[in-house]
């Protein structure tokens, strides 16, 4: 595969989705909540349903539509916090080092001796379903990733002369982390960043799939599957295509990180 | 040898021990955990009586207390009892391991009887139809959501063609055992496809293939060969790559095949803020990482001596 292809795969991807989150009221031929019509319950795809319909018979095409929404908002705001927290910590691990790093490291560790999505489970159980808990239980848990990178890039480029000839004239700590050492090492944090979107849109699915995320009416595509199962037999439209979305959203951040990868790193240096 | 074991041993332990204090922690500051469970019940239970439960259970006593109290319990393999069913925690926990065990056996079997020789002939083939199918197949494999894969694998096989059952556990055949099992495993198995293709290609280019070749032996016999002993390798850090991840996809994958497991109990405690039921089940699967984690970095040791700890 050619790593263009990746790249623009992965964008058209991406671009498309968040086209139908930004203009869904346009796109969405029916209200993807306040539509619900037993009359129409479990109706095959056709002319009046593109995508069929549920089986409290809302339109699933104008539910999909919204629920790119919730996803792209859940996989960035998520990625953006896990982003900070593991930049913040690996940066200044890697910069001031002594006992502060011996502790990002350890707590480092310790995040990812527990799988990311139970972690979040726990904190879903205290702190009870709903976008909010979502975003705190997902934005804290999978930051340990950036943080190892940034730690190791800083202590690559910690030496350099334009680092300390930023010390040298003055500037703090602060100013050299954030505005010397991060533009330089932020190639692979974009990379790591970028997938880390999918796996937070899939974490979000995974979790309101288990009835545990975003709350029902609102649409969700993780959500929308998890009553699919029980209808399997009578409308597999139901199953089918949320999760063909979400497929879609996932494989788009992993192409665009993979393309982002060999753009931004081009002799592979910093392949896992 | 021994030493590095040793060392590995006392850095599993100390983990094990943070992450209890970690989960007791988290679920010691909540106010009103027992409360909250009753109301999920939608049980009328006055305040009077809630204190008094609370003061039995010991919930009112000092932080410090009642983690000793925990430890105490914990070393005697005594995780509490669950607010849901009134079974202590380690009983319902005790049925569950058995069958989370087997399904992650059964998703880690496919995985290497699919993921090795497909990532093995995509690189002997490279650039063909093959390779770039296999490829694709693997960059899907890691974006594809499993339960929703496991949806549509039970859609085929059940429902369709009637091979296979639906959902549940059975009386513990195999037969109940496969979809889930393939639908855990497609994660690994991509992952180990594309690892796999990688060393093959490696591999080809290294020079006593490159001699071999100039003296007209079969490459692929003599690939073959090099590789069995690198295989191993291949298949541990796989697995040492995705077992967490694994693990947690394990969860959703017990939840949507009814599989009785650690994960499903997991999920149903959450739903019932069951919190003495969380706690254990959270327990088990870290643990139960952390020995996979260790299990794989000590059997390096033995299969690839170049490998040393500092």
């Amino acid at each position: 595969m050619k790593a263009g292809a990746n790249l623009y795969v992965g964008g058209g991807i991406i671009l498309l989705i968040a086209v139908l989150a930004i203009f869904a009221p346009l796109i969405a031929p029916y209200d993807p909540v306040t539509s619900a019509n037993l009359m129409y319950a479990e109706e095959p795809p056709g002319a009046q349903f593109w995508l069929g319909t549920d089986e409290q018979g809302r339109d699933i095409f104008s539910r999909m539509v919204y629920g790119a929404r919730i996803s792209l908002f859940i996989g960035l705001a998520v990625q953006v916090m896990n982003t900070a927290i593991g930049v913040s910590l690996g940066l200044s691990a890697g910069y001031i080092g002594g006992w502060w790093d011996e502790m990002v490291q350890g707590l480092t560790n310790l995040m990812l001796s527990i799988p990311t999505i139970v972690f979040a489970l726990a904190l879903m159980a205290i702190l009870g379903p709903g976008l909010l808990s979502l975003l705190i239980a997902l934005g804290m848990t999978d930051w340990a990733y950036s943080c190892r990178i940034s730690r190791a890039q800083v202590l690559t480029q910690k030496s350099l002369n334009y680092v300390q000839s930023a010390r040298t004239m003055g500037f703090g700590p602060l100013h050299v982390m954030f505005r010397e050492l991060l533009p330089n090492i932020a190639g692979p944090l974009i990379v790591v960043a970028t997938m880390g979107v999918g796996s937070a849109i899939m974490a979000e699915a995974s979790l309101s799939f288990l009835g545990l995320g975003v709350v029902p009416p609102n649409p969700s595509w993780g959500g929308m599957l998890s009553s699919a199962r029980e209808q399997l037999m009578v409308a597999p439209w139901v199953a089918i295509f949320p999760g063909l979305a979400l497929f879609a959203a996932v494989l788009g951040f992993n192409l665009l990180g993979d393309g982002l990868r060999d753009l931004l790193d081009p002799h592979g240096k910093g392949r896992k | 040898m021994l030493n590095v074991l040793l060392r590995r041993l006392v850095q599993a332990a100390l983990t094990v021990f943070v992450v209890i204090t970690l989960v007791f922690l988290l679920f010691s500051v909540i106010p009103g955990t027992y409360a909250s469970s009753l109301q999920a019940d939608k049980r009328d239970v006055s305040a009077e009586v809630l204190e008094r439960i609370e003061a039995e259970l010991g919930l009112n006593d000092p932080l410090p207390q009642r983690f000793g109290r925990y430890m105490a319990g914990l070393v005697q393999g005594d995780l509490g009892t669950s607010y849901a069913t009134k079974r202590p925690v380690a009983d319902m926990l005790a049925g569950r391991i058995w069958a989370s065990f087997r399904l992650a056996c059964g998703a880690i079997l496919f995985a290497v009887c699919i993921g090795l020789p497909l990532g093995f002939f995509a690189a002997m083939r490279r650039g063909t139809w093959l390779d770039t199918a296999t490829m694709s197949l693997a960059v899907s494999g890691l974006s594809i959501p499993a339960f929703w894969a496991g949806l549509v694998l039970m859609y085929l096989f059940s429902l369709k063609l009637h091979w296979l059952p639906t959902f549940g556990y059975g009386s513990g055949g195999l037969r109940h055992l496969i979809l889930p099992a393939i639908t855990l495993g497609i994660a690994p198995m991509a992952l180990l496809a594309r690892t796999t293709r990688a060393a093959v290609l490696e591999t080809l280019n290294a020079d006593f293939i490159r001699t071999a070749r100039s003296k007209g032996m079969s490459e692929q016999r003599l690939v073959l060969r090099h590789l069995a002993r690198n295989a191993f390798v291949l298949v541990l850090t796989t697995i040492g790559l995705q077992f967490g991840s694994m693990l947690g996809g394990s969860v959703v994958i017990e939840k949507l095949f009814a599989w009785p497991g650690v994960g499903s109990l997991l999920i149903d405690s959450v739903g019932l803020r069951d919190l003495p039921a969380v706690q254990g089940a959270i327990l088990v699967i870290v643990l139960f990482f952390l020995l996979i984690n260790t299990l794989v970095d000590l059997a390096y040791l033995v299969v690839d001596p170049r490998i040393r700890y500092r």
